[in-house]
């Protein structure tokens, strides 16, 4: 039970970084970033390749490279998210829904198909694997890397949390998502914000995926695929848009995915999770901490 | 008789925000109504529960006699009811005649099957249809092209188009919510006579109209409403004397809309008058 | 709707009057042509190979008109289209194998259970937002296919073998050149249905529901039942599709069906043109070869479809041959003093379900 309390709570835990920036970038532009799941992956491999390049690194110095190597790509995703904004999505800016969603989807497969040209299409083993003594707490089996990666992702989410609370990009970024019309006309530079959302939203899906290369060890190009629907998934629970919702329905899917295998067997885990996502979309779209929105006729 | 429209102690709410507050109207077939207010008042609010946009709080709307409170948009056009928007809600991409074929989708006599064997009765319809698209065209005094999209034409046309879409639909009630806006002098004066035509076909045509010149000239009966509730209801002259309307147009002195309604009040008294 | 609805009619230039070269390719007589140059095409060249290609991209048309009712027509992205063919090829394979009956006799139990997944899927998801139905449908289209690796009834990962080919008259259509016959046939009707099913009055209440959905809702049209109905016919050509793909193959496997496929027939329908069959078969034609001769580069094929689809939707949103909203202007006399009335007595029978 407790055991799988804490599986739960540390798988959630990389889905809800994901999340978040599925729900920043949906709160701000209302636009559902596809290619989100795939930064994901494209973190992951960015810390592979600089990883493999450095060569070999003694175990006592894991967790210090991996911190470097995790900061690195973090810009360098970042980086590559606000390309993807600047050259597939400020286009369409005020298109049509359907174009955006299908321009997404390109976005998506390029990255996809593009990592896979490039690296090969078949799985990498990640050159770093976190090790270390495992220990029962109140009967659950914890592992130390479990812990460094559960503290660093509370750490992304926490310095998140008070970057958009406390300062003035932060109340930005609030302020477009409230009204971008009404924050435009205000003197916000709401260009210069989507960037940012773009970049810190991408940089954590980076994280995320290095993370879990270097915890589960095998990464490949589809990767980003499952874990981005299980991502907005996560989002959709919490409230899409709501930053502090995707870190709650991250958590919970991560629980609920726990339990939910437990019972129906692991080869049903990912039909369960996205009965879950159709349940709660046909039940409570908002969510559990979005606000319902009057739609205007 | 009763009326064809009926409102009683209508509410709507925005999270909190009463937005129409036990709103009480009428109109009868064959009458003009305006429904005018400051902005803010409420109008489109009701439009938009009247014909099943937002559900009320509470409060029933009657069409000749049969409840529709709360039924979805379609349901309570099947009914008769019928409308056209305040900023135009066209079909941009389409051709101006499968716009106005859009008003006209309850009267069918085809179904799928017709279509697939393209069977005597789709002809049928599919003629009649185009036919009746041309007549309200023309009853609507439309001139420009017709086999073009609509986003290609200047804005009176739409608003032309979205009108000739809304009769189409041969609906006992016609609501109109700011039909005038963004027209010039003469278009105006052409939609006053296509109001009076519509009313003549024996509907009951509501319309919601800032414009007071339009207001006084065309409707016969005005109800003004404030605040989410009306404050008066009566004919154009009636109205004009309201002391309480004369006092939620006016306002105290320093009240951005008292500009507005001084305007509209100065428009009222010279109809042809008032530059637009 | 929401503020960014209002403002998200871009400039598309889709009304320009036809120059006398695009007229052309606008001309009735183009279908036959294409039915033509299909018939004509084993011929030239009929080798199993290019056989087995031909009657790969016939299905492909077939799946991407029905995809262009649900995307082209009603404007509803799907995302998990695939799973809709996955549904038809099971049902008639595993139908086929359990009672040894010929495909064609599997036919009413694919429709039966694709129009059952058409309600299951749209019912509960075609009331949310456009954008929540397109990543609901992605995560239907994974739930399909996971599930069809986890029950024994669909073989698992392996699949189902052994599926009989196509009986026609006691003839038995299995080699390969009379089997791209019979699909050539089959799918020229059920494209020509699509294309007739978008000029009714069904087809335009689904453009209208893509174009605006209040307005629509506003003139009696009870958009929820018309985007359901789009759903269902999506599904039953993809339904069939996955009926032909199991006949063509013999076998299938929870392979066959992954989100690539839907990317692929969505490509079609979008590089193609959107809500215009001939663009969307021309789509389909081009989005099935390309692959056969990029072979050589591997996965970069998909790079380039990828940016493709990009650039497509930034420069070109309305595909290489788009829907051109045109009509013939009246050609017989006005009858300006005809003013219709309300209770208009030339009014067909008023009703007719969808």
């Amino acid at each position: 039970m407790t055991q799988l309390i804490w599986n739960g709570l540390f798988v959630g835990s990389f889905y809800a970084l994901i999340a978040l920036g599925y729900s920043m970038v949906y709160g701000i532009i209302k636009l559902l970033n596809f290619a989100h799941g795939d930064i994901y992956m494209v973190g992951a491999f960015i810390g592979f390749a600089v990883l493999s390049s450095v060569g070999v690194i003694p175990a006592s110095m894991s967790i210090t490279a991996l911190l470097i190597v995790l900061l690195l790509t973090m810009i360098i995703t970042g980086g590559i998210g606000v390309g993807i904004e600047y050259l597939a999505y400020r286009p369409l800016r005020n298109s049509p829904r359907l174009a955006v969603l299908i321009t997404a989807v390109g976005a998506s497969f390029t990255l996809e198909y593009g990592v896979s040209a490039i690296a090969g299409p078949n799985p990498k083993v990640f050159p770093v694997r976190l090790e270390g003594e495992s220990f029962d707490f109140l009967g659950a089996r914890i592992s130390a890397p479990q812990i460094v990666l559960m503290v660093i992702a509370v750490v992304l989410m926490l310095s998140l949390n008070s970057y958009i609370q406390r300062t003035s990009m932060g109340r930005a970024m609030r302020a477009i998502a409230l009204d971008p019309k009404g924050a435009l006309l205000m003197g916000v530079n709401v260009n210069k914000i989507i960037t940012w959302t773009f970049f810190i939203g991408s940089a954590l899906a980076g994280a995320a995926g290095v993370m879990a290369g270097a915890y589960y060890g095998k990464i490949d190009f589809l990767m980003g695929f499952i874990i981005g629907l299980k991502a907005f998934t996560a989002a959709v629970i919490g409230g899409i848009g709501n930053i502090k919702g995707a870190m709650l329905g991250g958590l919970l899917l991560g629980l609920l995915e726990a339990f939910g295998s437990q019972w129906l067997g692991g080869q049903w885990r990912d039909v369960f999770t996205f009965g879950v996502l159709i349940a709660f979309l046909t039940l409570k779209p908002t969510g559990l901490l979005g606000e319902r929105v009057t739609e205007r006729v | 008789m009763s009326p064809l429209l009926e409102v009683n102690e209508l509410q709507i709410a925005f999270g909190g925000v009463k937005a129409v507050n036990g709103l009480t109207f009428s109109a009868d077939a064959g009458e003009i109504v305006s429904v005018i207010g400051p902005n803010g008042a409420g109008k489109t609010s009701a439009f938009n529960c009247i014909t099943g946009f937002y559900k009320p709080v509470s409060g029933t709307v009657l069409v000749d006699g049969q409840d529709i409170t709360g039924k979805r948009p379609a349901a309570i056009a099947a009914t008769g009811v019928t409308r056209t928007f305040q900023n135009l809600r066209l079909f941009p991409d389409l051709t101006v005649l499968d716009n106005v074929r859009g008003g006209m989708h309850l009267y069918g006599g085809q179904n799928f099957v017709d279509a697939l064997f393209h069977t005597p009765r789709y002809r049928k319809s599919e003629a009649y249809y185009t036919d009746e698209a041309h007549r309200w065209l023309d009853f609507v005094g439309y001139r420009g092209g017709r086999g073009i999209p609509v986003r290609n034409l200047a804005y009176g046309q739409q608003r032309q188009v979205e009108m000739a879409r809304a009769m189409a639909r041969k609906a006992k009630l016609v609501l109109l919510d700011e039909p005038g806006a963004g027209l010039n002098h003469s278009e105006k004066r052409e939609l006053l006579q296509l109001c009076r035509k519509i009313r003549d076909l024996g509907a009951a045509v509501v319309l919601i109209e800032h414009d007071m010149s339009v207001v006084m000239e065309v409707s016969e009966r005005v109800v003004v409403m404030n605040f989410g509730k009306e404050i008066a209801d009566g004919t154009p002259d009636e109205v004009k004397k309201n002391p309480q309307v004369i006092e939620a147009y006016l306002g105290k002195a320093d009240e951005p809309a008292a500009d507005e309604a001084k305007d509209a009040a100065g428009r009222a008294e010279n109809p042809d008058g008032g530059k637009l | 709707m929401s503020e960014n609805v209002d403002t998200s009619r871009a400039p598309r230039r889709i009304g320009k009057p036809a120059s006398r070269f695009s007229r052309l390719f606008e001309s009735k007589q183009l279908g036959w042509g294409a039915f033509v140059v299909a018939i004509v095409f084993p011929f030239i060249l009929a080798t199993p190979y290019a056989m087995n290609i031909g009657t790969t991209a016939v299905i492909f048309i077939l799946l991407a008109s029905g995809l262009n009712i649900v995307v082209g027509y009603c404007g509803l992205l799907d995302l998990g289209y695939i799973a809709f063919m996955a549904v038809g090829a099971y049902t008639s394979g595993i139908v086929s194998k359990a009672w040894d009956l010929p495909i064609l006799f599997t036919i009413p139990a694919v429709l039966v259970m694709c129009i059952l997944a058409g309600l299951i899927i749209g019912g509960p998801t075609l009331r949310l937002r456009s954008d929540y139905l397109a990543i609901v449908t992605l995560g239907f289209g994974e739930i399909i296919r996971l599930t069809a690796n986890n029950l024994s009834i669909t073989g698992g990962p392996s699949g189902i073998y052994g599926i009989p080919g196509i009986e026609l008259f006691g003839l038995k259509l299995s080699d390969s050149v009379p089997f791209y016959y019979f699909c050539v046939v089959v799918v020229s009707l059920l494209v020509l249905g699509s294309a007739r099913l978008g000029k009714s009055r069904l087809g335009r209440a689904w453009r209208f529901v893509r174009e605006d959905e209040d307005a629509a809702e506003a003139m009696g049209i009870h958009t929820y039942k018309v985007k359901l109905a789009a759903y269902i016919f999506g599904a039953m050509w993809g339904g069939l599709g996955g009926m032909l793909f199991a006949a063509h193959l013999s076998a299938i496997s929870p392979q066959s069906f992954v989100f690539l496929q839907s990317a692929l027939v969505l490509m079609a329908v979008v590089l193609g043109g959107m809500g215009n069959t001939r663009g969307v078969v021309v789509g389909a034609v081009a989005i099935s070869l390309l692959p056969e001769f990029l072979r050589d580069m591997g996965n970069l094929r998909y790079v380039i479809f990828g940016v493709v689809l990009v650039a497509v939707m930034v420069l070109r949103p309305q595909g290489f041959w788009p829907s051109r909203a045109f009509e013939v202007e009246r050609t017989d006399g006005e009858s300006e003093n005809a003013d219709p009335g309300p209770g208009d007595s030339v009014s067909p029978a008023k009703g007719g379900t969808l």
